[in-house]
């Protein structure tokens, strides 16, 4: 029988994997910390019951897509109607890679949770398809066509006419 | 890097994520997760380094208390059997450790001769657990020997019961095995190794 890792080593293999997917399917930091806590906490309590040889990264990011649409739609529930909030003040204070997050956070929702579910959190297509409704070859065409924007938007990066 | 599908591989992107910022926010979700775990009861055990005159320690502790204290032999394999032996459940949750951390630094310190910690004995069965609980009535300062102990714990003969019974402590330095010499007065085996054992006994040497 496999012996069970102490949750705390799931954290550090996987804690990073998780809030980057929560940054890129929430956008906000505020929101993705508190489904990162959620996702977390609730992988915590159902720990004891995952079968030891579980894709744990997968069952990490599936919890983490569900806790992600909690927080939309708590967000959703206290929203100021009239509120447009602007981006986080200070562009000297985002880390080096925010151009590239808001060209992610800028695809339409579909491709950008296809592409975080793939390549932040390496699920595969058929598994996304589960987890977002739509068939894997549905999501495999979504995840091309992020991609093919975000190459443009890299290229735009690059020339320095992102703004 | 392309795969088949002519699309970047997952480092690509992952790699562009893995900031400064992000490394520094990990340990504050870290601490906010001890705490809310903790809240809900899903905190089986805690755990934590302390650095000591006879090494780092590993002490972890579960709601009820103190459960393990180890030599810095081997911690991942000390948390491996944590997790089999009591719950995977577990966190690195220094906090949870505190009251025990100020006992053993004002121990090592000569401030301290008793802990005061509630213990968690739930890794000590049968004749071996009834010898462990028997350690605790040494008193500081004072040794006896491998036979007198078997004695103690109702078995005169089962002197090679109690050296086991030593050797697997969970919870050494604050149930003192280290208090138990061999007839001769020898140092006899410790799980600290012998200079850690030699070191504890200088130290409650008046």
């Amino acid at each position: 029988m496999m012996t069970k890792a102490p949750f705390e080593a799931v954290v550090a293999d996987h804690g990073a994997t998780v809030l980057r997917v929560c940054r890129a399917v929430l956008g906000s930091h505020t929101d993705a910390e508190d489904a990162w806590s959620e996702t977390f906490l609730s992988a915590l309590k159902a720990y004891p019951e995952l079968p030891a040889e579980a894709n744990v990264r997968g069952w990490l990011v599936t919890i983490a897509h569900r806790k992600a649409i909690d927080v939309t739609r708590a967000r959703a529930r206290h929203a100021i109607p009239t509120a447009d909030l602007p981006e986080r003040a200070g562009s000297d204070l985002e880390p080096p890679d925010a151009a590239v997050w808001r060209a992610v956070r800028s695809l339409p929702p579909r491709q950008r949770e296809v592409i975080t579910y793939r390549y932040l959190g390496g699920l595969d297509y058929a598994t996304i398809a589960e987890l977002t409704g739509g068939t894997a070859a549905a999501a495999r065409r979504a995840a091309s066509d992020g991609l093919t924007s975000l190459r443009a938007k890299g290229a735009a990066v690059t020339l320095g006419i992102d703004e | 890097m392309t795969d088949s599908t002519g699309l970047p591989d997952n480092t690509e992107l992952a790699d562009l994520a893995d900031t400064t910022e992000m490394r520094d926010k990990l340990p504050e979700l870290h601490a906010r997760l001890e705490r809310e775990a903790a809240a809900a009861g899903l905190l089986d055990v805690a755990y934590r380094l302390l650095d000591s005159p006879v090494g780092q320690l590993l002490l972890a502790t579960t709601p009820a208390g103190l459960v393990r204290v180890a030599f810095s032999a081997d911690h991942e394999r000390v948390l491996s059997t944590l997790a089999e032996r009591i719950s995977p459940r577990i966190l690195h949750s220094p906090k949870a450790l505190d009251e025990v951390s100020g006992e053993l630094d004002a121990y090592f310190a000569g401030r301290r001769t008793t802990f005061d910690v509630p213990l968690d004995r739930r890794l000590s069965h049968g004749f071996l657990g009834q010898v462990q609980h028997a350690l605790s009535d040494i008193p500081f300062g004072t040794t006896v020997s491998y036979g007198q102990l078997a004695d103690r714990a109702g078995n005169p003969r089962a002197v090679r019961a109690v050296g086991t019974a030593c050797a697997t402590n969970p919870l050494p330095i604050v149930v003192p095995c280290h208090r138990v010499l061999r007839s001769d007065g020898s140092l006899g085996d410790y799980a600290g190794g012998i200079e850690a054992k030699r070191l504890l006994l200088d130290l409650e040497r008046p």
